[in-house]
């Protein structure tokens, strides 16, 4: 694991497409060596996020800088260090898995073609077979061991569950998760699911129409934000400033507050808050200041 | 070999969970001192886990004295761990608790309300610093 090294950082990104911006005042520092993980709404910005630090895309505003080298000046040798897997997995679908192997050996700098083998054998996804003809986790796992036969330093996954069945999806997972316990790898993938986010990665990044307005160490954000269960009040107690969320009910009323453990007011009691609950908390808040929480 | 589990709705953060499912097995006796835990590598692929979750449970498993990191070997319950709790202290408290339990249940409360009591007295207990 590679530590106090960014794996990639933006400073006031934007992209303004004809139809007006996708992706406004990004500012992110993620950390190397880790599990990220990008979500939000459909339409939120995720793809033009993932497309710009893959370097598919330039930013109409602000830098990207990935693996410590700004991607929109990068050689070709930096983005060999960059694997990128589209959403729905692209393949060739006329080719055979065995063909798919040649054709990334001769469009990639650094390609393990036994590391794939291997992998897809593990699968038992048979080499012979044209990828238009397996089943989608199986295209899946093929789109992965392409990626990871690059042997990247940063791998970039767009939506890479969004369409695989719940036991495809774990698979998938299985796969993922082993070869960040092999490697250096740095894993940074969207999502527009939420559960069970906290158990495939270290680092989150909520981004809810263009704007990020959530980021931070998942166990840090965890253990900062908590839920206050009390008497309904009119005003609740003073934390105004830490209050994300508040729910009224007949006689109580629950506060999500991010407020590190202060001491309870009395009559209140604490609760931990899932990490599925916090997203969509965030997600549900209208007008965020992004300036107030987007530093973390 | 021990097998971890995870509540993804727990609002527990995953190594935490990790570590108080080791800690209670041991507590329990399901676990024993020399007992060997799986591999980081056999629990990511075994629950689809972020591998730097599980080391960061097990790290914090050593701090804690639970278990020892042999090198080349793997990771086993500590030697020490035997004599955390006597048997009769674990007998006598679980005694103790049934009785306690019966009687809540004799005065209506259900199994949530219990739990709700309990979490509201450990926050008691936690702001006086007792536990």
């Amino acid at each position: 694991m590679t530590t106090g090294e960014f794996a990639l950082r933006t400073d006031g990104v934007g992209k303004r497409y004809r139809k007006g911006w996708a992706l406004r005042d990004c500012t992110l520092a993620l950390p190397a060596g880790g599990v990220i993980a990008l979500v939000g709404p459909n339409g939120a910005g995720k793809t033009t996020l993932l497309r710009l630090v893959v370097g598919l895309l330039a930013p109409s505003t602000g830098t990207v800088e990935v693996l410590g080298h700004d991607v929109t000046a990068s050689t070709s040798r930096t983005l060999a260090r960059i694997g990128f897997l589209a959403q729905d997995h692209p393949l060739y679908k006329r080719f055979t898995v065995a063909e798919m192997l040649r054709f990334g050996r001769a469009c990639n700098l650094r390609f393990d073609q036994g590391l794939a083998e291997h992998r897809l054998a593990k699968l038992g996804i048979p080499l012979d077979r044209r990828t238009g003809t397996l089943s989608g986790g199986q295209q899946a796992q093929v789109a992965l061991a392409l990626a990871l036969a690059k042997r990247p330093d940063l791998l970039v996954l767009d939506e890479p569950v969004a369409s695989l069945d719940p036991l495809a999806r774990h698979e998938f997972m299985q796969v993922l998760m082993g070869a960040v316990a092999e490697g250096d790898v740095t894993v940074l993938f969207s999502s527009h699911v939420v559960h069970e986010l906290e158990r495939v990665c270290d680092h989150l990044v909520v981004l809810d129409n263009g704007r990020v307005t959530l980021t931070g160490d998942i166990d840090t954000l965890l253990t900062e934000h908590r839920l206050l269960v009390g008497p309904r009040t009119a005003t609740g107690p003073e934390r105004s400033g830490a209050v994300v969320e508040t729910v009224h009910s007949e006689r109580h009323t629950t506060l999500l507050v991010r407020d590190g453990a202060l001491p309870v007011a009395p009559g209140w009691q604490a609760r931990p808050v899932a990490l599925e609950d916090l997203v969509l908390a965030y997600l549900r808040r209208p007008g965020v200041d992004v300036t107030a929480v987007g530093a973390a | 070999m021990f097998v971890f589990r995870l509540d993804t709705h727990s609002g527990v953060p995953p190594y935490l969970q990790l570590v108080q499912q080791v800690r209670q097995a041991v507590l329990l006796g399901f676990l024993q001192p020399g007992d060997r835990l799986p591999l980081i590598r056999e629990v990511v692929e075994d629950l689809a886990i972020n591998p730097n979750t599980v080391a960061k449970a097990y790290r914090q498993m050593e701090q804690e004295n639970l278990v020892t990191g042999r090198p080349g070997q793997g990771t086993f319950v500590d030697e020490r761990q035997s004599a955390v709790m006597p048997a009769s202290t674990y007998t006598s408290l679980r005694r103790g608790l049934t009785t306690w339990l019966r009687r809540a249940y004799a005065a209506g409360l259900d199994e949530q309300a219990v739990d709700a009591l309990l979490a509201s007295v450990h926050q008691e207990m936690r702001n006086e610093g007792v536990a």
